[in-house]
């Protein structure tokens, strides 16, 4: 797994990011430990340092914890993990509907387009 | 000893033209510094005094708190810009070279990172293409286990392809506790592993800053930022 970054957003946020939608996403599971910081930048193809601020600011969000000399676990609490993805999903959502506004479709006619290819992956 | 290199009003003066003026850096340890200039503007003196390859007119160089002498080149990985090894060694005999000279050389790891990128340990490096040249000398500073790697334009003559994979050695290879000052003008390649970038310009620090503050302050890529600042 190597991350491809932006140059132009701070490097750790869109680290934060894509941990983010990985655990959103179920590939990190609820309690799963996380490598050590220096293994996690190795794979991952990022500053050991950055990895190590991007870390700091999940934890601040709750969605991953520290065990004392045991290292780094994904929470468990999947109401958590639900909240993020839930926000993230009316994120992209939102993002979808202004650009369809913005060519000037109307909310009927956006429906009738997501019913139409909705089931496309 | 948190800080690995300490540069005070240093200054180099070649006759009467200044090269380097009163440069004040402190590089703490367990850091990756960009060094970023146009060409010409004084990076690779600056790079030379700190290898004690050149003198200052006045100053001071300290590396892990103590002037330049054999002991801090113990301690310094350093991959000048012009190769210096004899090209008509086999990879092989260079790497016992500096195994012999080195005490702190890993040679399997050097045959580890070699085998990785696919070069023949068996060729003299006379035959061997620019870019596999670069790439001999880079394994060979990073099979070091130093406290200060010094890396003077390690990409200049890899294809882009190989210059993610130079990078992503160096990320991964350099010693837990050391720090790494690279010296470029490939910063859009570069920026995405460094912590902290210099913008040397005229033989003056103009800028020393973390990459990722700049990008959120000034907005875009440090790339941009750098050509923002020094537009011609």
């Amino acid at each position: 797994m190597k991350f491809d970054f932006n140059n132009n957003i701070p490097i750790y946020i869109q680290i934060v990011e894509q941990i983010k939608t990985d655990i959103v996403a179920g590939k990190f599971k609820p309690g799963e430990r996380l490598p050590s910081v220096r293994d996690f930048a190795n794979e991952t193809k990022v500053n050991p340092n950055t990895m190590q601020k991007a870390l700091v600011e999940l934890e601040e969000s709750g969605l991953v914890f520290t065990e004392r000399t045991n290292g780094k676990f994904i929470t468990h609490d999947t109401s958590l993990i639900n909240f993020y993805k839930q926000k993230y999903a009316e994120e992209l959502t939102l993002t979808y509907l202004k650009r369809m506004y913005d060519i000037g479709y109307s909310l009927g006619e956006i429906s009738k387009q997501i019913e139409q290819l909705g089931g496309n992956k | 000893m948190n800080t690995i290199l300490e540069l005070k009003n240093l200054n180099k003066s070649f006759g009467a033209k200044k090269v380097l003026e009163n440069i004040n850096l402190t590089i703490p340890r367990g850091k990756i510094v960009g060094l970023l200039g146009k060409n010409g503007t004084g990076k690779s003196t600056l790079i030379k005094l700190i290898n004690d390859l050149l003198t200052p007119t006045s100053g001071e160089v300290l590396i892990n708190g103590k002037s330049p002498s054999v002991e801090s080149k113990k301690i310094i990985a350093y991959l000048p810009e012009r190769t210096y090894l004899d090209k008509s060694m086999k990879v092989a005999q260079v790497i016992k070279y500096f195994a012999e000279f080195y005490d702190n050389f890993d040679s399997q790891k050097a045959y580890k990172l070699l085998e990785e990128l696919g070069l023949d340990v068996n060729q003299k490096l006379a035959k061997m293409s620019k870019g596999m040249q670069e790439k001999v000398q880079l394994v060979l500073v990073m099979s070091r286990k130093a406290d200060l790697y010094i890396l003077d334009e390690p990409l200049g003559g890899v294809d882009p392809a190989t210059r993610e994979y130079i990078l992503d050695t160096i990320l991964s290879n350099f010693n837990e506790g050391a720090s790494v000052i690279i010296s470029t003008h490939l910063i859009n390649d570069i920026e995405r592993i460094l912590d902290d970038v210099i913008f040397i310009n005229d033989g003056k620090i103009i800028l020393h800053s973390e990459c990722d503050k700049l990008r959120t302050e000034q907005g875009g890529s440090v790339d941009e930022i750098f050509r923002r600042m020094f537009r011609c």
